[in-house]
């Protein structure tokens, strides 16, 4: 297995981009990425891209769309999609690129422009759900999140104003982040509480927001690097993806299983056996708090 | 090391399958494909991977509801959004990289399901430059068509040999949903439809499913499986926009194939090479995709399909499957099905159309209107 690392990365700003087409976005994280690895299109032998729901662009193969922007022209190019996952999975798709010796370098370029979806990108939502069995009672996305919340607030005896600092912690990390939409520095948990009620117990600050935006990064192999004596590098030591059962009726709501699996398999294959102590910082995906 | 196919599922394509939803539908290739490879899904697989696009499925995440059926539920599972020799690629890549070693790849079609099959292709068209225009999307291979036929000196009658020769192959596939004893003079007659492409030209839609299950030598061994092995893999892509793309060389299928027949060591692929399946979704693309394989010389491919030499009895046979043509166009899972015919071919288990003394054959892919990417895939058995 060919070692595989992380020598550079690009992320634009994250906001409602009017005046950008996705394609845009795209070549704006490519640049920011290759440039921060001293690399050109040339070097890249492979592209990956992700990239969720179409219809958030609003064009169908949005992979294919989205291709020039993201420096895939007469390269192998795929693009992968795991719903909200998608963003991690992308650079897991790149890994095994590079890590099975078929490419040297590979770029991994990931988009999402929520602002072309009228009136609101909630509608696309509508979409994910059983076409017999759900969507007949018009569930929206704040629904599942809900009883999910509920359900571990229940379970643990968590209370609301434990879960908001969630959301206090991360809008005050967010100060200072060029790429940041909602950095709010004087954000407390009373506001999170007192934020409009969306289903209960999610409330709007409890909510990440729409957003467009591009990000990428270059992975290359231990040989390259190596060779081009690149000394700014993060080693992948381990991967690891799951998914749990369609009818989340049928999953356990308190404990997501699926990541568990996805973290057990990433673990022993980087010979983490003590997570608490071995890793030294975490960022995990908080679409709610 | 070495990657082979242990196990090959497929459903009936049919125009329509009011009978089935789409996981009744993959859950029959896929139970075909586990008793093929013999295997139990739940605990000899490593990996699943799906080729599907949101909006031909209906769905917002189409991602999510794939596991279940497929005994995939709280295990490795993705989607990979392109047709299904990429997904192949992909499986292909995560055994080499020696973390999997038996891997699942599922692709299918339930075109019928669609309300507005042509209005999700225009969906596909960049929303800026081309969709405001409001032609058909098909208009797109009526002039690729056009500039192929100009670019290469071919005759319309060297479509019509493709469309008779596939259609009268699938009548002898039990699973193609569009066998028919057409000759070139029906083809010729057929009714215009996006000149210089004629009702005949265009495959039509059909529903099915395609599974695959892969394995790592070290595995095959293990399940005590006789692998039709995976030589080479490529895929590539050309401009997605129109204005700049090659309209008359497939260079997507050229840089796949270079990448395939490099990885597979084949250096002269159009004497290596026994037996091809490639993309004829529109008559011409077969004779295009042949040149672009380096399987006939640019402008010969039609000439040599006038004179029989892709035909069953042929020098090379081409598309014995039926090709879309014959089998109908099902969408992400036509390249998967490609490599579904050709190692059956290889393993002898083609039935009536099995032909003989096949080692080496290759499987071709596109992505349909308006992509310009494809992928290649070369198989081969022990001689």
């Amino acid at each position: 297995m060919t070692k595989v690392g992380v020598i550079g990365a690009g992320m634009t700003l994250f906001r409602r981009r009017l005046e950008e087409t996705g394609k845009e976005l795209c070549f704006e994280a490519t640049k920011m990425a290759l440039d921060s690895a001293g690399l050109t299109r040339g070097d890249v032998d492979m592209v990956v891209c992700g990239t969720a729901p179409d219809a958030f662009d609003g064009v169908a193969m949005k992979g294919e769309y989205l291709l020039d922007g993201s420096g895939g022209y007469r390269k192998p190019y795929t693009r992968v999609f795991t719903g909200g996952g998608t963003g991690v999975f992308s650079t897991i798709a790149g890994w095994w690129h590079v890590a099975s010796g078929l490419a040297d370098v590979v770029l991994v370029v990931n988009e999402e422009k929520m602002s072309s979806c009228q009136p609101h990108p909630q509608s696309v939502f509508a979409h994910i759900w059983d076409p017999i069995l759900d969507r007949p009672l018009k569930p929206n996305l704040v629904w599942i999140f809900a009883m999910e919340m509920n359900r571990y607030m229940t379970v643990y005896g968590v209370k609301k104003e434990d879960i908001a600092r969630v959301a206090v912690k991360n809008k005050r990390n967010a100060v200072g982040h060029p790429c940041a939409q909602l950095a709010d520095p004087n954000i407390t948990v009373d506001d999170v509480l007192n934020s409009e009620v969306m289903a209960w117990p999610v409330q709007r600050l409890d909510i990440s927001p729409p957003s467009d935006g591009a990000s990428a990064v270059v992975l290359a192999s231990e040989d390259f690097i190596r060779k081009r004596r690149i000394k700014d590098r993060a080693w992948i030591s381990g991967v690891g993806w799951c998914i749990d059962s369609t009818m989340w009726t049928d999953r356990d709501l308190v404990f997501p299983e699926y990541v568990a699996r996805a973290a057990k398999h990433a673990y022993k294959m980087a010979k983490i056996d003590e997570p608490r102590r071995q890793i030294d910082f975490a960022e995990p995906y908080d679409p709610f708090d | 090391m070495r990657v082979g196919i242990i196990g090959v599922g497929m459903t009936a394509f049919r125009p329509s399958t009011p009978e089935y939803n789409w996981k009744e539908l993959m859950f029959e290739a896929a139970s075909r494909a586990y008793a093929d490879a013999e295997i139990n899904p739940r605990e000899d697989v490593d990996s699943f991977l799906t080729c599907a696009e949101d909006y031909y499925e209906g769905f917002g995440i189409f991602d999510e509801f794939v596991p279940d059926q497929l005994g995939a539920a709280l295990r490795p599972t993705c989607t990979v959004s392109g047709d299904g020799l990429q997904g192949l690629a992909n499986a292909y890549m995560q055994i080499q990289t020696g973390l999997v070693d038996v891997a699942v790849v599922e692709a299918h079609s339930k075109a019928s399901d669609i309300v507005t099959l042509d209005g999700v292709i225009e969906h596909a068209l960049d929303p800026i430059w081309n969709k405001p225009l409001g032609a058909h999307p098909f208009v797109v291979a009526g002039l690729e068509a056009d500039a192929y036929l100009r670019a290469t000196h071919t005759s319309p009658k060297a479509l019509a040999s493709v469309v008779a020769k596939n259609h009268g192959n699938a009548l002898r596939n039990p699973l193609a949903a569009y066998g028919a004893a057409v000759d070139v003079e029906d083809a010729l007659r057929s009714p215009e439809r996006f000149a210089p492409l004629r009702a005949l030209d265009i495959s039509n839609p059909a529903d099915g499913c395609v599974v695959l299950v892969l394995a790592s030598e070290r595995a095959a061994k293990k399940l005590h499986s006789n692998p039709v092995w995976i030589r080479g893999v490529g895929w590539a892509s050309d401009s997605p926009s129109l204005e700049t793309r090659d309209w008359s060389d497939a260079a997507y299928t050229r840089l796949a194939a270079e990448m395939a027949y490099r990885l597979a060591k084949l250096r002269r692929p159009a004497t290596e090479i026994d037996v091809a399946e490639v993309d004829d979704r529109f008559s011409y693309k077969e004779l295009q995709h042949l040149e672009s394989l380096g399987l006939a010389k640019k402008g010969e491919a039609g000439k040599r399909v006038v004179r029989g030499d892709y035909g069953p009895e042929g020098r090379l046979p081409v598309n014995v499957s039926g090709g879309s043509l014959g089998c109908g166009n099902v969408f992400e899972a036509t390249g998967l099905h490609r490599a579904a015919e050709v190692a059956l071919q290889l393993r002898g288990d083609a039935g009536v159309r099995q032909l003989d003394g096949v080692r080496v054959g290759v499987a071709q892919s596109w992505r349909f209107i308006p992509s310009a990417t494809g992928a290649v895939a070369i198989l081969e058995v022990p001689g």
